[in-house]
Parts: C-alpha cells; structure tokens; sequence
C-alpha cells in the first residue's frame, strides 16, 4: 500500500512537470497550424475574383502587384511581366461606365454576361467582381485560386490587413519596428544596467545595497500597462515639445520607456555573474597594485563578460515581447521607419491591436498567427543564445 | 595617501587593506598613482550617479502616479461600478475580476507548479528528463505574453469552446506564471542541506514522507514568497487577457467561471487609449494606475514580511 502510494505521487508529480514541455509543444502546434493557414488563403478578398483578358500573358499576380494596380501605382502590363498594354482597371461600381443601367438590368441580372463581354473585348482590362457576378462560362482568366506566397509575407514590406482588392501582410516594417524600438531601448539602459551592476556588487556599501536591490526588484513588479501608461502621459508629451514633433509617439518613446522595463533583468543578471567572479582573482590583482576600478575593469568586467552579454540578450528579449507598453505608446504606424522620431509599429502591438479585428479563420487572422510565430521563433532563439553564451565561461 | 570613503565602507570586497599604502607599488611614479587615485574617484562617482538616476526614474513614475492617483481615489472609487461611458463612478467591477483571474489562475499553477518543481529537485535529480523539463520551462518563461495570449485564444476559447471567459483569461495566466512558481520551488528546495533529506531517511522514513514532513515545511517559506510574487505579476498582466477574458465595459459581476469580466490592467488600457472620452476619463486611468501599483506594492510586502516571519519561526 505504502509503496503503491509512492509510486502514485511520483506518477503525479512528473505528470505535473511535463506540463510545461506540452503547453511548449501545443503552442507550436497551435501557432504554426494557423499560421500555416496564411499560405492557403486567397491574394484577393474573400469572396471576390479578378478577371483578366484571355489575351494578356499575365496568368498570375502576387498581392503586393495588385494592390499597386489598384492604387494606380503600376499602369502597365509590362511592368508584372506582360505586353506593353495599358492597364484598365474594372470595379463593379465602374461597369455603369461602359453600360448603361438598362443594359445591366433592373436587379443587375445581366451582369455576369456583361463582365464576360467586357473582358473579352478589352485587352488591358482587369476586373475585380463579387464571385457571384462571374459566369460559369466567362470569357477570360480568373485569378481566384491564388494564394499568399511566403515571399508575400516575409519579404513584403507594406502591412494592409484590410486593403481592398488585396490585403498586404508584408513583415518587413513590423519586423524592423520591433527591432529599432527593442535596440534603442538596449543602447538607453545597458549602460544604466552596467553601471548599476557594477555599483550593487562591488562598489555598495551593503545597507545602501539592501535599499537598492530592493528597489530594482520593484521596478521589475510594475505592470507594463502602467509603464505604457506613464510614457503616454509623461514622456510621450516631453519628447513632443522637445524635438517639436508633430506627434510624441515614436520609436524613441518606445525605446525610452522599454529601456526602463529592462533594466532591471539587466540590472540582475549581469550583478549576479559579477558576484561569480572568484575572490582569489580579484585579490591577486588587488595585490599587483591595481586600483579597485583598475580591477573593476580589467578584472571582473572581462571575467563576467558572458553573463553581461547574457544580461544585454535577456534584455533585447524582453523588450522585443513586450506589448502593452509599446502598444500605448510607438504609435502604431505600420510604415518602415527611417528615424527614430518616427511612429512605428512593433510585431507585438501588431498582435494585440488587430486581433480582436480580425474574423477567426480569416486571412488577417492568420497573418497575425504568423506573427506569432515570428516572435515565438525570435524568444526562443534568445533563450537557446543565452544557454550557449552561459555555457562558454570564457 | 587617504583612501576613499567609498572603499571604506565596502564591506563585501575588504579591499582597501590589499591597496599598497605607498604610492608607486607597481606604475612607478606618484603623479601616476595619483591619477589612478582620480579616475577611480571620477568612475565611481558617475556609477552612483547612475544608480541614483535609476532610483530616480523609479520615484518618478511611482510619485507622479501617486500624487495624481490619490485626487481620484475614494471609496465611491472602489466601490463602484463605471458609469456614463467610463468618464466617472468607480472600478470595483475591475477589482472584482482581477482578483477572480488571479484566484483561478493560482489554483491552477501553484499545485502543478510546486509538484513539477518537487520532481525535478527531488526525483528527477541530475538525470535527462530534469534537465529537459528545465530547458522547456526556461522557454516558457522566455516566450512573450502577447504569445500566450494568442495561444489561449487558439485552444481555450476557440478549440475548447470556453469562449471568452474566466477560465481561459484563468489557465492562460496560469500557464504563464508556471515557469515561476516552478523555478521558486526548484530553488527553495535547493537550498535545504542533503544532509535533512539523509537524516530522515536514516530514520526509516519513506521518500515522500521525507519530502512532506521534513523537506516540504523547510522550504515552505521561500516557496510561498515567491507564490506571492508570482500573484503580483499576474494581476499586471494585459496581453494575455486581452483575448480570453477581458470585458471593455461589463457593470454586472460575473456569476459562473464561463463568464467575461473586466480587469484592472485591461481597464487602465482601454480607458488610456480607446475610451468614450479620453481626457474626462484621464482621472480615472490615474485612480486605475494607482491601484495597480498599490497591489505591486502590497504583493512586495506581503511577500517580504512573510519571508521574515516565517525564517525567524523556522530557525526556533
């Protein structure tokens, strides 16, 4: 009986330690499922095709080509790898300008046969129609079986969720928010972090210690949507009227107000490998002469160099998960930034801002997945990093 | 020469005594000793400088959330429900829910958490499988919150069916405090000597009674602080609930665990960001903040004071 209860609690309790392997394991599972959805959904809106003349060579178009049709942006086949032909773009609403309303009838009945007659007359045309307009026997190619391609996503550099014709799920200028905001906010507060660090373990008095660490500590236990919050109302409005910009919210703010945030994972991680640093090396240099911050930055910063360097990757992790404070206060503008007094919008405001958007199962909802992703792809080759720079001692 | 203060009062170096007295120990020439004199004096000055201005940034934000959040703060505040589009009444609704997503979410992770943390220190000690779990846990911990929010809204809202609902907002927390709640557990029991786990083994006892009569109560103190903390970390946070639970506007207290309720940290986001009137509800998103931080605070000294108490009961 006594035995069977042992190996009963054992059972349980490594049942209740591989709960962490399986929710890794059911994040991926969930995440790359739905983001592997992207790949299967259509260029153009749902529901809608685009209707090309037999005649152009032009069978197919990626997302980014369309909408720069349809934004008037590309005028000419030539330009997508077709003849030199003027590109005519075609909405439902423009039909009436090639028909009169008698001719497409009172409940628009005839406008399926007219679309077909349309297209096939016009050699430059493009039609973009509800599904429902198009006639089982039309005269022209459909492109309503394309999908996303993965260079649509990851080399696109425009991010339209709601573009009509065809959304733009383009990574690039979240991609490069997210990591101007997370290195800006690195460069502000590693040399806080440092010098802090090199303050608590070496230079502190230990009352003075047991006020700061302490302190540090609490700076950790604010909630990041009241550090988002802070920025917005104080910091955001300082940035404003000192750089005269037309908005406060920027990269720079974000950068600001996440440099705050990682200090203190900086702050502990790189004091904790200064205190590994073996009393025997710092005394032998003590007694060669050296001063104390001789020592300080001959001896003890090159020895703990790896785990300074983990404290700075650590850092670049936090701030690039982090999502409420960004959220409040970048901006937002999904454009690829130039400055950093520019708004932009990180991967994980991305996320949290649209999510709630986007119909489940839809294209926008996917694209978001595969954000996701990315960002569960960028965490987790920080932390395997940090395993490896921790493992290198020297 | 005279040495520094500051060298005087490091007491975790002692280094002062290994400094050569004399100038010239080794550079030679006093004027060069001199100058080493200098630029440790100017390099210690800006570290604490720098110290400082991070205690500084940290009063700035608490002060400044303070002194605003306490015009707004009253006990109509607490007790209230939001009224007129959020421009005035209070955020009791918001209290309420947090404290339920924090309930649910604790007893989901302190239970699976403290027996994980068990396994790994006292029976998986050393071998493969610890040292898996242990990578998969500080992954865990490193994988984003707007990631686990994305999660639970992918399995306990859509594919279990929860809907948005306290016990999705609940078990995604929870899976997010995890890591934790395990790494405080793993570490407190580290920290007891083997030479407890020999003796009452020698004794005849058995290795779970040795785990829940010797090794559990020893430990117990380091372990429920960190609990504590882990609380103060749950209730800050927004992006996991974003998409589970979180209510932009619901006056009524949820009655069973499938319903939505609103939350504090959620509510400071929406009233900042996305409300009816952002400049009337100005005052309320400071009342919100000051709340929050106060229960950062509470946590922090809860959390201290119980660590005190209980290393003080358990040294008689």
């Amino acid at each position: 009986m006594k035995r069977f209860l042992e190996k009963f609690v054992e059972g349980a309790l490594l049942i209740s330690g591989s709960v962490t392997s399986i929710t890794i394991l059911l994040i991926i599972i969930f995440l790359f499922k739905e983001a592997t959805g992207l790949f299967n959904s259509p260029v153009v809106e749902e529901g809608y095709v685009l209707a090309m003349n037999k005649s152009n060579p032009v069978k197919k178009l990626n997302s980014y080509q369309i909408k720069h049709i349809f934004d008037a942006d590309i005028t000419n086949w030539d330009e997508v790898g077709g003849k030199e032909e003027p590109i005519e773009v075609v909405r439902l609403s423009d039909l009436t300008n090639y028909y009169t309303e008698e001719e497409l009838g009172a409940d628009f009945e005839n406008i399926p046969a007219k679309a077909s007659e349309l297209t096939a007359s016009r050699p430059g045309i493009i039609l973009f129609l509800p599904e429902q307009y198009i006639a089982k026997n039309f005269d022209g190619t459909l492109l309503s079986k394309e999908t996303m391609q993965p260079g649509d996503f990851f080399g696109g550099t425009e991010w339209y969720p709601t573009a009509s014709p065809s959304p733009q799920y383009g990574l690039l200028p979240l991609l490069l928010g997210t990591l101007w905001v997370s290195l800006g906010a690195i460069l502000l507060s590693l040399p806080f972090g440092i010098a802090v660090s090199v303050y608590l373990a070496e230079i502190a008095s230990m009352r003075i210690r047991n006020i700061l660490k302490p302190l540090v500590e609490l700076l950790a236990g604010i909630p990041s949507v009241v550090y988002g919050f802070f920025g917005l109302v104080v910091i955001v409005p300082f940035l404003q009227e000192t750089f005269k910009l037309p908005v406060g919210e920027t990269a720079l703010a974000g950068s600001i107000v996440l440099g705050i945030m990682a200090l203190p994972t900086i702050i502990t991680v790189a004091e904790d490998a200064m205190r590994t640093v073996p009393r025997a090396i710092k005394e032998a240099s003590l007694a060669l002469g050296a001063t104390h911050w001789q020592t300080i930055y001959r001896v003890i910063i090159p020895y703990s160099k790896s785990g300074i360097t983990s404290a700075a990757v650590l850092g670049i992790g936090r701030a690039i998960g982090e999502t409420m404070a960004v959220l409040m206060v970048t901006g937002n503008a999904a454009v690829i930034p130039h400055t950093l007094l520019e708004p932009v919008r990180t991967i994980p405001a991305t996320i949290a801002a649209e999510l709630g958007e986007a119909p489940v199962g839809s294209g926008h909802y996917e694209a978001l997945f595969a954000l996701g992703c990315i960002l569960f792809l960028i965490t987790l080759v920080i932390s395997i990093s940090i395993e490896f720079i921790g493992r290198k001692k020297y | 020469m005279k040495t520094t203060k500051k060298q005087e009062t490091n007491t975790n170096f002692g280094s002062s005594q290994f400094i050569p007295p004399v100038a010239g120990g080794v550079s030679g020439s006093s004027s060069s000793y001199s100058s080493k004199r200098w630029s440790q004096a100017i390099a210690f000055t800006i570290f604490k400088l720098m110290s400082y201005a991070v205690v500084a940034i940290l009063v700035l934000i608490l002060g400044f959330i303070v002194s605003k959040g306490f015009q707004v703060i009253s006990w109509d505040f607490l007790t209230k429900s939001p009224e007129e589009g959020m421009t005035k009444g209070g955020i009791y609704p918001a209290i309420v829910g947090t404290l339920y997503l924090v309930l649910g979410s604790s007893l989901f992770s302190f239970p699976i958490g403290i027996m994980s943390g068990i396994y790994m220190n006292e029976y998986a000690t050393g071998n493969k499988i610890a040292a898996f779990i242990r990578i998969m846990t500080n992954n865990l911990s490193a994988v984003p919150s707007v990631v686990f929010g994305l999660f639970g809204m992918a399995l306990f809202v859509n594919v279990m069916g929860f809907g948005d609902s306290i016990i999705a907002g609940s078990l995604t927390l929870g899976l997010l405090s995890l890591p934790l709640v395990i790494r405080t557990t793993e570490e407190s029991l580290k920290a007891i000597d083997f030479s407890y786990r020999e003796g009452s083994l020698a004794l005849g006892a058995t290795k779970l009674q040795t785990i829940w009569k010797v090794i559990m109560p020893m430990a117990f103190p380091n372990i429920i602080t960190g609990l504590i903390l882990s609380i103060g970390r749950v209730s800050g946070e927004t992006a996991p609930i974003l998409f589970t639970v979180a209510a932009y506007f619901l006056p009524k207290l949820p009655t069973s665990i499938f319903d939505q309720v609103m939350a504090l940290p959620y509510h400071l986001y929406v009233i900042t960001t996305s409300g009816t009137n952002i400049e009337i509800s100005r005052g309320i998103a400071y009342g919100t903040a000051l709340v929050l931080i106060f229960i950062v605070l509470l946590v922090n000294v809860i959390a201290t004071i119980l660590r005190d108490y209980f290393s003080r009961k358990v040294k008689m």
